[in-house]
């Protein structure tokens, strides 16, 4: 299968095969006028089965959500049909509003207009804790 | 500007100078009578507290200084649903220090992060409790006069006992700690404080069920209460309840040095027979938190005398 080529944009590869929509849904990929193209199960030389979205236009990219999702993304950035940068993802140190506390007893579940923050306290088992009550995020099922 | 929202919020240095600076207080309280003199402590409390709220304005009254404040959600704005945030906004027009009680974990934060005056975490839902902590520290040096090369009892309720694992982590960046931990299975110290906090940072420690099994090693043994509802089954709790309850008779298998230290409320886990024992730490604790506290006041509002 083809997808067009972009001209100027912006390509997210290497994503986990199935995680393309959730890639699409957290960076509010929905709210762009531009084309928007979501690749799934395309085939991998370095991890078998990936998700790629491809984004027609500039686009400011939040590295951080996409740093949380899937380190492993890279992020190439189109001009003239060429790419002139590739990024590569770390876990960031923060996230700002991406999760939510689920501690009855944390402030945030009563101060709504909080900023939901988490800090990264163990890089090696990508575990967030956060900063008001030190919460684990829970694993979603 | 700085605040004391959690035990590490200070150097080991940093808190070395505090207690020095309770116990020069000690020994020369008229020198410090007017330290604070036209300053003001709020004391917001948003949930009741006897020793601690007190101790705040006992501690602010000694120093010359003013206290204003509320002891209850109830007599506040919070009643008509007002956040932290706007609370200290307007507090900080009035007073020069903030020391504040809340019951939501991470209130002391958002509090921190609105102020313009300092603000002292003076207990948030069952996070942090520093305060007590620095009490804590300062009774363990002026008990035994040093803070490394002891061995530490916990008995009694270790899983939920903000005030146990805050003094854990304060006193493992102390030389030589032995940490003895007596408690029922169900009862003992959350994973992570186990995996996160003693496996990371390569500190051992010894479990046991049984206060009997080692009272006879212990330097301190800090009690805190063991409720009946925290057991899973009813057979466990009537076979080991005793075991978490100190009395004189238990006492005579501790050494003749040994210091009994609780945070207090006390209910039945100390015998009022231990009361009269020179063992027991536990008034002489709450008193030393009024002296901490008038030394916290003094450092954070950058009085030096």
């Amino acid at each position: 299968m083809n997808i067009d080529s972009i001209k100027n944009g912006i390509v997210l590869d290497h994503i986990k095969a199935g995680m393309g929509m959730k890639v699409y849904k957290d960076l509010g990929l929905e709210t762009l006028e531009c084309s928007v193209a979501i690749i799934q199960n395309a085939t991998s030389g370095k991890i078998g089965k990936k998700d790629i979205i491809k984004i027609s236009d500039d686009f400011h990219v939040n590295l951080d959500v996409l740093g949380y999702i899937d380190p492993d993304i890279t992020v190439n950035i189109i001009k003239e049909g060429k790419i002139v940068k590739k990024m590569t993802l770390s876990l960031p140190e923060k996230i700002v509003n991406i999760e939510k506390c689920h501690n009855p007893r944390c402030i945030t579940s009563v101060e709504q207009e909080l900023d939901q923050i988490f800090y990264l306290s163990d890089r090696e088992k990508k575990v967030y804790r956060c900063i008001y009550c030190e919460s684990k995020i829970k694993e979603k099922g | 500007m700085r605040h004391l929202i959690e035990p590490f919020d200070f150097t080991v240095a940093e808190i070395d100078k505090i207690l020095d600076l309770a116990d020069e207080i000690v020994k020369d309280k008229e020198k410090y009578q007017e330290a604070c003199k036209h300053k003001t402590l709020a004391t917001l409390f948003f949930e009741p507290s006897t020793r601690t709220r007190l101790s705040f304005e006992a501690a602010m009254l000694e120093l010359g200084g003013n206290v204003l404040g509320f002891s209850s959600a109830q007599s506040s704005s919070a009643a008509k649903g007002e956040s932290v945030a706007d609370t200290i906004r307007t507090v900080c027009c009035y007073a020069d220090i903030i020391a504040m009680r809340h019951p939501k974990e991470g209130s002391a934060l958002v509090a921190k992060n609105y102020a313009t005056v300092p603000i002292i975490n003076a207990g948030d839902g069952g996070h942090n409790h520093p305060t007590q902590t620095l009490t804590d520290l300062l009774t363990i040096r002026r008990e035994k006069g040093r803070l490394n090369n002891l061995t530490v009892g916990f008995c009694g309720d270790l899983k939920f006992g903000r005030t146990v694992h805050s003094l854990i982590k304060a006193l493992s960046r102390y030389e030589n700690i032995d940490f003895v931990m007596i408690s029922p299975e169900e009862l003992q110290l959350p994973g992570y404080i186990r995996e996160d906090f003693f496996k990371k940072n390569n500190i051992t420690f010894r479990q046991y069920e049984r206060m009997e099994d080692v009272i006879g090693e212990l330097d301190i043994i800090y009690m805190t209460r063991v409720q009946r509802e925290r057991f899973f089954n009813e057979a466990d709790y009537i076979r080991l309840k005793d075991s978490y309850i100190l009395n004189a008779e238990k006492l005579k298998m501790a050494k003749p040095d040994l210091s009994i230290l609780h945070p207090l409320p006390r209910v039945n886990e100390i015998s009022t027979d231990v009361d009269s024992d020179p063992r027991a730490c536990y008034f002489r604790q709450a008193l030393n938190g009024k002296h901490v506290r008038m030394a916290l006041i003094m450092t954070l509002l950058g009085i030096n005398i």
